[in-house]
């Protein structure tokens, strides 16, 4: 039954099927194939140790799993020769009868990346109001000072509520000692 | 028997004190609160929420899970009746007929029978949950490393096979949870595995960041790069009420979509989709009024609605009992019992008792404050969907950062936190599920040992792996399901053709 079951929800949202199908999901069975020889060599690194307790040894599950991987890259791009194609996931905000906007995903992964990379010096507060900040900005929201007082007292409200009521790890950066 | 009633009551008399009642109050307006936010489903909640209660006693963080729990799950029900375009496929049914009465000025009457058939299938299903739990308890012990491998086989092919448009393609969703699984050290032989020489991974990829990974961030990129630019429109509601006809003709849908909704539940090929389909079809099929099937029939509201409640009360019958999440929002419950260094499964029942029955009475109130909350907050939640969606989406990647970070306090589980976000995106945009993933996460590490404890009784012979009655009544449902498409074409459809005929 499960390949007549249409999901009814990303039906009326798609976008007409594109002549020649969707090629670049050949780029997801090349990741896969390569993922799959990864987790082969790593499996092939490991020492092939058995014993009585455990005669299967840690290398046989990885090796059974990147052969996997490897079929199932091929299955899939049979699958995709013959035309098949995944629905995108449809949603509340989601709008698929435009193209991606790549500027707005870059933009809010470089915000995410400064997080990442700024959260144990600058602390949560610094770190969390700049994400939340630059990603309405990335967003398109253009009420800067507007947005910052949100993030600060979002960022503030956190950082008590959490890292000091509920003893959350939450990093105090360069405002220890002030908070 | 008696002995499980003293426990539940003994559940009640803790849920009943004053700051854990508070709890089970917070729980709820939260979880309902994030859960009617768009684009926020069940699972969502909960891994967005898992960290606020990091600093909890278990007692206290599984009282205020449950509230959560049953808030997210009738939030998600609120946004799709107004907005449509649910966020989650158990929402899919509600939405067809629920969004029709809504526009068609009957929004309070579809909130209504959505609310109070939640309360009655939710109360239900956790009245069952609390009668069938101890005879899948008393099975499960009775079962062996080899069972358990073919039941996790089982899941594994059920999430695949069962659910979703494409096999190929839930199945490389799978495989790609178990290579997650994959990583940090190999519990039996001490060997690292797949940890690219970074001693954080030794101890593997925390749930929680994949879930909140794969949900959260996965969804906000996704959504930023088709950002709708003009905001769905949301029905202004009042407060919910019935009238006397109304109640008339939802009373029957609820208790059908109840009994649809509970068993598929609880089968390891569950999930609420099944159900919600069946209950809606069943009442097109029974109704008086077939008439207003497709322009907004209340029975098409309060069947599945009914349907998805109860179901999401089955799907804790196999994840206490037996340790085996049917759905995403049961598959993250599991991690949140995990981070407590709790396993589910039939001695959850002897080791911490107290604490199973404080969560299952605390389902029971969370459901009551649910329903005296929603019914005069309605107003309050609809004006949540006019949120602006920049700072929606901006709350979701704050909130998924902090969590993350949270669980073991460095900067590299927020990389891992993109990366799988990324890897969420990708999913969303080539259609491959995102619910194998989850479950291959949590449960094959947990495969693989039982795997190798079976081969370990028969001295590494395959013929280990079965073992017994329940382990090859097992293996036949898989080869069932897995061959179900053949036996469909040249079985089913041929008998069906020539009854036609005849």
């Amino acid at each position: 039954m499960s390949s007549e079951v249409k999901d009814e929800r990303t039906v009326e949202d798609s976008p007409p099927p594109r002549e020649g199908g969707d090629r670049a999901q050949y780029g997801v069975c090349v990741f896969l194939a390569l993922l799959g020889t990864a987790v082969i060599v790593d499996a092939l690194g490991i020492p092939h140790i058995t014993s009585g307790t455990d005669p299967v040894g840690p290398r046989a599950v990885p090796l059974m799993l990147g052969g996997l991987l490897v079929l199932l890259a091929a299955l899939y791009a049979v699958d995709v020769a013959r035309g098949g194609r995944g629905e995108p996931e449809g949603g509340e905000d989601v709008d698929l009868t435009s193209g991606s906007d790549w500027r707005t995903v870059l933009l809010l992964i470089a915000v995410f990346v400064a997080n990442a990379l700024l959260i144990e010096r600058l602390g949560w507060v610094i770190s969390g109001a700049l994400l939340f900040w630059g990603t309405a900005f990335a967003l398109g929201n253009r009420h800067y000072f507007r947005n910052l007082l949100i993030a600060v007292t979002l960022s503030l409200t956190t950082f008590y509520a959490f890292a000091i009521g509920l003893g959350v790890n939450l990093p105090a950066g360069v405002l220890q000692g002030i908070l | 028997m008696t002995d499980n009633l003293n426990n539940l009551m003994q559940g009640f008399a803790d849920v009943m004190a004053p700051l854990n009642l508070l709890l089970a109050l917070v729980g709820v307006v939260i979880g309902t609160a994030v859960g009617v936010l768009p684009g926020i489903g069940p699972a969502m909640t909960v891994a967005l929420l898992l960290p606020v209660t990091y600093g909890m006693e278990p007692v206290q963080a599984f009282i205020m899970f449950a509230g959560i729990f049953y808030g997210g799950m009738y939030g998600g029900s609120t946004t799709s009746i107004l907005l449509n375009t649910p966020g989650e496929s158990s929402s899919v049914v509600t939405a067809i007929e629920g969004n029709k009465m809504a526009k068609a000025g009957r929004a309070a009457q579809a909130l209504a029978t959505a609310a109070i058939g939640s309360f009655v299938a939710g109360t239900i299903g956790t009245l069952l949950l609390v009668l069938i739990t101890p005879f899948v308890v008393d099975f499960a012990v009775s079962l062996g490393a080899p069972d358990y491998f073919a039941l996790m086989l089982l899941a594994f092919i059920a999430v695949t096979s069962v659910l979703g448009s494409s096999r190929v393609r839930g199945f490389i969703s799978l495989l790609l949870g178990l290579t997650i699984g994959l990583v940090g050290i190999d519990s039996v032989s001490g060997q690292q595995r797949l940890t690219l020489g970074i001693p954080q991974l030794a101890d593997g990829i925390d749930v929680v960041v994949v879930a909140v990974g794969i949900f959260a961030v996965g969804e906000a990129l996704w959504v930023a790069a088709h950002l709708r630019r003009k905001p769905a429109e949301v029905i202004p509601v009042g407060r919910p009420w019935m009238g006397r006809k109304d109640w008339k003709r939802s009373w029957k849908p609820w208790l059908r979509g109840t009994a649809f909704g509970f068993p598929f539940g609880a089968l390891p090929a569950g999930g609420a989709e099944i159900p919600t389909f069946l209950s809606y079809a069943t009442e097109k099929r029974l109704t008086k009024h077939p008439e207003e099937f497709g322009k907004g029939a209340i029975e098409g509201v309060a069947g599945p609605e009914a349907a998805n409640n109860a179901s999401a009360a089955g799907t804790l019958v196999p994840m206490l009992a037996i340790g085996l999440p049917t759905n995403a929002t049961a598959a993250v419950m599991l991690a949140a019992f995990q981070s407590y260094g709790i396993q589910p499964g039939p001695l959850l029942f002897e080791r911490e008792a107290s604490l199973v029955w404080v969560l299952i009475a605390s389902l029971f109130v969370g459901n009551l404050l649910l329903l005296l909350l929603n019914l005069p907050l309605a107003p309050a939640w609809a004006k949540l969907l006019q949120i602006p969606r920049p700072y929606l989406y901006a709350g979701i990647l704050f909130f998924a950062s902090m969590g993350a970070y949270a669980v073991n306090a460095q900067p590299l589980d927020l990389f891992l936190l993109l990366t799988l976000g990324l890897l969420g995106f990708a999913m969303r945009r080539f259609g491959l599920p995102v619910l194998p993933l989850i479950v291959g996460v949590i449960l094959g590490p947990r495969a693989e040992l039982q795997g190798r404890r079976s081969l370990q009784l028969s001295g590494g012979e395959l013929s280990g792996l079965v073992g017994g009655p329940v382990s090859y009544s097992v293996y036949a449902v898989i080869v069932l399901v897995l061959l179900w498409p053949l036996v469909h074409r040249f079985v089913v459809s041929p008998l069906r053709a020539r009854n036609a005929a005849a």
